[in-house]
């Protein structure tokens, strides 16, 4: 793997990662994490979405002009989420039950259009594709630890319904960790997203700060 | 100049739009079909917990018929049958909760007894409200076998108000919309029997289930 790679695969899950650098995609990041399972399920759909719309920016580059760059953006990535919304429909309902309500949210998530702009639209084919994975993958990764703890503290159980989202082979998966009456509801309502989000932006920063980097302020900026 | 520079962005624009409208006109193509059909799947699964199997042999949803409820609603009466005739009725009814409707599927047989409830959508806070589920506690059990006289029409309410159905510790609101909604379901069986039992009224088109 070249230095190049490298950087984009570690800026997409620690440096610049999606959720926990740049603080986008706010509104899956919060909607989405009541338990484990519904994160990483919206995360992967995500990543899915990113590295198709990337890939595809990046191919047709020199062939969107500056001008009507944005509305293109916004099309293949809204072709992109329709097409893997009926896909899921069709072929993978069970999960689809689960996160189906969820999957038109990624248009609205300003995650894939800020990766789009700031790298694809630049970038070779297939730095482009590894940049919308490894964002996509680390927005999953912030998503599934969201989830995790306020599952965990709301209501006593990690990774539930898991074997619904990835096969019946991962029904181990699944833990009880406490009884569900001891839970604090308010760790699966809206502020518990709010709250568990900024501490781990915090817990990062810190972790950072250990190792003796510099902070890197939020905003959509390409470390490329 | 400048104006055909505008073409030229215009040009480029209706070019990428065509391009993917074409991609998702064929994905659509390809999954419309097993779409419907994991659609219906659903709607007989959810029909089989309120009308047991025990009681017809036809296809509920090929003998359904279309008809408007008491809040002016189009609704859909799946009808179960067994020897040419009606035995049980399934419809969606409506209930207001603590944050938004809640839409929950009514099965009751001939005389208007309950055979079962399930909720099938609602918005209500987890962990309070969210125990009309099945997954969640047996609370929605306890209407089986009730009926209108059974118990007076004035018991049909929680125990707050004076009936006889247990409210949640928290959650007063949603059950007494659950109430109410069975109620008025029940209610509805009664003044429209004649035309729910009526095996020649005309059937309901085919129509995709959400």
């Amino acid at each position: 793997m070249t230095t190049q790679y490298k950087t984009i695969v570690k800026d997409g899950l620690w440096d610049n990662n999606g959720v926990l650098a740049m603080l986008l995609g706010m509104c899956p990041a919060m909607a989405m994490t009541t338990s484990a399972t519904n994160g990483l399920g919206m995360g992967l759909a995500t990543a899915a979405v990113m590295a198709a719309s990337s890939l595809l920016v990046s191919t047709f580059r020199s062939r969107i002009t500056q001008e009507v760059r944005i509305p293109v953006y916004i099309l293949i990535v809204a072709a992109m989420v329709t097409l893997v919304d009926l896909c899921m429909n069709a072929w993978m309902h069970e999960l689809y039950k689960v996160l189906g309500l969820f999957i038109p949210l990624i248009v609205s998530n300003c995650l894939p259009l800020a990766r789009l702009e700031a790298f694809a639209a630049k970038e070779p084919v297939l730095p482009s594709l590894m940049d919308g994975m490894f964002m996509g993958l680390g927005f999953t990764v912030a998503l599934t630890i969201i989830g995790a703890v306020r599952e965990i503290t709301g209501a006593g159980t990690l990774f539930a319904d898991a074997s619904l989202l990835l096969g019946p082979a991962f029904k181990f998966m699944e833990m009880q960790l406490m009884s569900p009456d001891k839970g604090v509801l308010m760790m699966i309502l809206p502020p518990g997203g709010f709250l568990v989000t900024g501490l781990l932006v915090v817990v990062k920063r810190m972790i950072d700060v250990r190792a003796g980097k510099a902070i890197q302020m939020g905003g959509a900026h390409s470390a490329a | 100049m400048k104006q055909q520079r505008m073409l030229i962005h215009g040009v480029i624009l209706g070019v990428f739009c065509l391009g993917f409208a074409l991609i998702l006109a064929v994905t659509d193509r390809f999954t419309v079909k097993d779409i419907a059909a994991r659609a219906l799947e659903d709607r007989l699964n959810s029909l089989s917990q309120v009308i047991p199997d025990s009681i017809h042999n036809n296809n509920l949803v090929a003998d359904a018929i279309a008809m408007k409820d008491g809040q002016g609603n189009e609704i859909t009466v799946y009808r179960a049958t067994r020897e040419g005739k009606v035995t049980g009725l399934a419809y969606e009814i409506f209930g207001s909760g603590y944050a938004g409707k809640m839409k929950l599927m009514l099965g009751v047989d001939a005389e208007g007894k309950v055979l079962g409830v399930r909720v099938l959508a609602h918005k209500e806070t987890p962990g309070l409200g969210d125990k009309i589920e099945t997954k969640k506690g047996d609370w929605i059990l306890r209407f089986n076998d009730l009926s209108l006289g059974n118990p007076p029409v004035e018991k049909w309410k929680v125990k707050k108000d004076g009936g006889q159905f247990d409210q949640f510790a928290g959650a007063t609101i949603t059950p007494r919309g659950v109430v109410r909604a069975i109620r008025e379901g029940l209610e509805f069986f009664a003044a429209n029997k004649a035309q729910m039992m009526d095996l020649a009224a005309p059937k309901a088109p085919m129509k995709e289930a959400h």
